[in-house]
């Protein structure tokens, strides 16, 4: 009891000292978002001064490279088409994984720990490694150059961590559950989908956001995979350079609003992640 | 407890996944595996070439150097995002607005396309007109196109700043599924900072550390997009990793046999080290070993108090 005593005073007379830890981290935050401000510096500064003065704050600025970005159907296409098949590629990783990261938490079957393991080892294949077979395959399916072929090849490396994501999440609902549903008479498709979905909507807001990443930032398959009518942002920006050399306040332009998309879908996965992520294992 | 049902129908609710794989894996890998022992000139004229690609691959100095720099890489990643993960982790502010922004600002480098990370960096390391340049040119002289070694700096310090908030995210998470009781048991116990560290946090974190450290592996290992923009393997070949010179092999050379037999090789290889990294981290874990949930206020208490009792 007294032990306790002194260990709650202690408690409430850390909580009143100068908070280091908390300036600590927003200092760190502070130096890591450098490089970001940097960016965005770029896309509102002068060509011809990019490259010729070094300035931390511009002296000038124009956000004609947003102007043009969007005005520009090649620039504001290539956001659509990376935009369209990251979602589909979302959705069908997800969707794909639900069934067998359930079986994986619920049941034993038949190799299913070769199979666990074989499917991570899908996430270890350099990108390099698949372009080929990836390029002729598409092609001769007559995919390729559509944002179908990209958001199918990027399940490559989706399909294994959603599956590893959620099989975590599901192993931390308690399997009671489904021996109750079953007695209360649910079908299994009803249960699944009334019952054991919204239960792991976090596993799955998770696993969502990490899909969307991941395909989201990838350039080597989604450029060797598309030409001119589904151009991905990515590939447009690595593309771009004209006889007068690099359009850096475009680019940077391009790479700024690259960004946004991901920080609304991180926006509504915060709660998520933070909660979310303690009912797994992951 | 951990009584899972043996059932084989659960194989029907694997198989759309096991079907999406082997078109997306498998087929492809299939094709990789044909290329790698025929020398094809043109469709219709091959000419079988055995294991001849797979000697040539493991002789050829340029490959051997490329992969000594992936390993150093990874090392040099993991030696340094792992251990700042877990600090701006513990740093990170875990109630009301603060998080939710802190969650938000530290994933903001996960979602920038690694395209844009490259030509950020490229940018900012330039001698004359970039921040990181210019600031380490006033100590010494920085220059990224032809010093080798500012080179590697430089793409050292993007891929931490890129992906140290992964692991921060992971190890934070991981952090938050501590119960409340295991601190309160630990302070109870008058335990100090660093143990309730090493006995209550580090073995709870094992499983995310493990995830962080695999995923952190491969993707540095098959690491492409960044330095390739950043110095196009270059100044010379010293930040020219693997992938960089098998896409110059399969696309450039157009070399496919060689590309083919290299890409199984690379394959194998990120394999077998996964495959180590996961065996010896989940070592007493098996076989299927039950994790303890839902424990208690006291339980959790026992536990610590072993867990230091034992450490004095």
């Amino acid at each position: 009891m007294t032990t306790q005593a002194i260990s709650i005073t202690r408690i409430a007379k850390v909580g009143s000292y100068f908070d280091w830890r908390s300036w600590v981290f927003w200092l760190i935050m502070a130096v890591w978002s450098i490089p970001l401000l940097w960016l965005m510096s770029m896309s509102v500064r002068y060509n011809e001064d990019i490259l010729s003065v070094f300035e931390i704050i511009p002296s000038r600025i124009s956000f004609r490279a947003y102007a043009e970005f969007f005005n520009d159907p090649l620039w504001y296409g290539a956001l659509i088409n990376s935009l369209s098949y990251t979602t589909m590629n979302m959705v069908l990783s997800v969707a794909v994984a639900l069934p067998a990261a359930y079986a994986f938490s619920r049941f034993t079957f038949s190799g299913d720990k070769h199979l666990f393991f074989w499917l991570l080892t899908n996430r270890m294949a350099p990108a390099a490694v698949f372009l080929l077979p990836f390029f002729q395959m598409y092609q001769a399916l007559g995919l390729f150059d559509t944002n179908y072929a990209v958001a199918l090849a990027h399940m490559l490396f989706n399909v294994p961590l959603a599956v590893w994501i959620l099989e975590g999440f599901m192993s931390g609902v308690p399997r009671q559950l489904d021996e109750m549903a079953e007695i209360d008479g649910y079908s299994f498709g009803r249960f699944f989908i009334t019952v054991f979905i919204p239960m792991i909507r976090a596993g799955i807001g998770v696993t969502a956001f990490f899909a969307f990443m991941f395909s989201w930032v990838e350039l080597l398959i989604a450029r060797t995979l598309t030409g001119p009518n589904a151009m991905p942002l990515a590939v447009q920006m690595a593309t771009t350079s004209s006889a007068t050399g690099l359009d850096w306040a475009l680019l940077s332009a391009a790479g700024v609003i690259a960004i946004i998309p991901g920080v609304i879908v991180i926006w509504f996965v915060r709660n998520y992640i933070a909660k979310g992520f303690a009912l797994g294992r992951v | 407890m951990n009584l899972k049902k043996k059932n084989n129908r659960a194989w029907f609710l694997v198989l759309p996944v096991v079907v999406v794989v082997a078109f997306t894996a498998i087929i492809p890998l299939m094709t990789v595996a044909n290329y790698s022992v025929q020398d094809i000139f043109s469709p219709t004229n091959r000419l079988y070439m055995g294991l001849d690609f797979f000697r040539q691959i493991a002789t050829d100095p340029a490959i051997i150097a490329a992969f000594q720099r992936n390993l150093v890489f990874s090392t040099q990643i993991l030696a340094i995002e792992i251990p700042l993960g877990i600090i701006i982790a513990k740093l990170m502010p875990r109630h009301g607005w603060k998080a939710a922004a802190a969650l938000v600002i530290v994933a903001i480098p996960l979602i920038i396309p690694w395209n844009v990370v490259g030509t950020t960096w490229r940018v900012l390391a330039r001698p004359d007109v970039g921040l990181l340049g210019v600031a380490i040119n006033q100590f010494r002289e920085f220059d990224i196109g032809n010093t080798p070694a500012d080179a590697w700096f430089t793409m050292v310090l993007m891929d931490v700043w890129h992906w140290t908030p992964l692991v921060a995210l992971l190890v934070y998470a991981g952090l938050r599924a501590i119960p409340d009781a295991y601190y309160q048991a630990a302070s109870i116990d008058g335990a100090s900072a660093m143990s309730v560290f090493r006995f209550v946090e580090l073995p709870k974190l094992r499983r995310v550390l493990m995830i962080a450290l695999l995923l952190r592996f491969m993707d540095s290992f098959m690491i492409y997009a960044e330095p390739y923009i950043l110095t196009g393997g270059g100044p010379g070949t010293s930040t020219e990793v693997m992938s960089i010179l098998l896409v110059v092999i399969a696309v450039i050379q157009f070399d496919l046999g060689k590309a083919a037999a290299f890409s199984l090789i690379y394959f194998l290889v990120i394999q077998i080290f996964s495959f180590i990294f996961f065996t010896v981290l989940t070592l007493d874990e098996r076989p299927g070993a039950t994790k303890k949930r839902n424990r208690t206020a006291e339980s959790a208490r026992d536990d610590v108090a072993r867990a230091i009792g034992g450490s004095r």
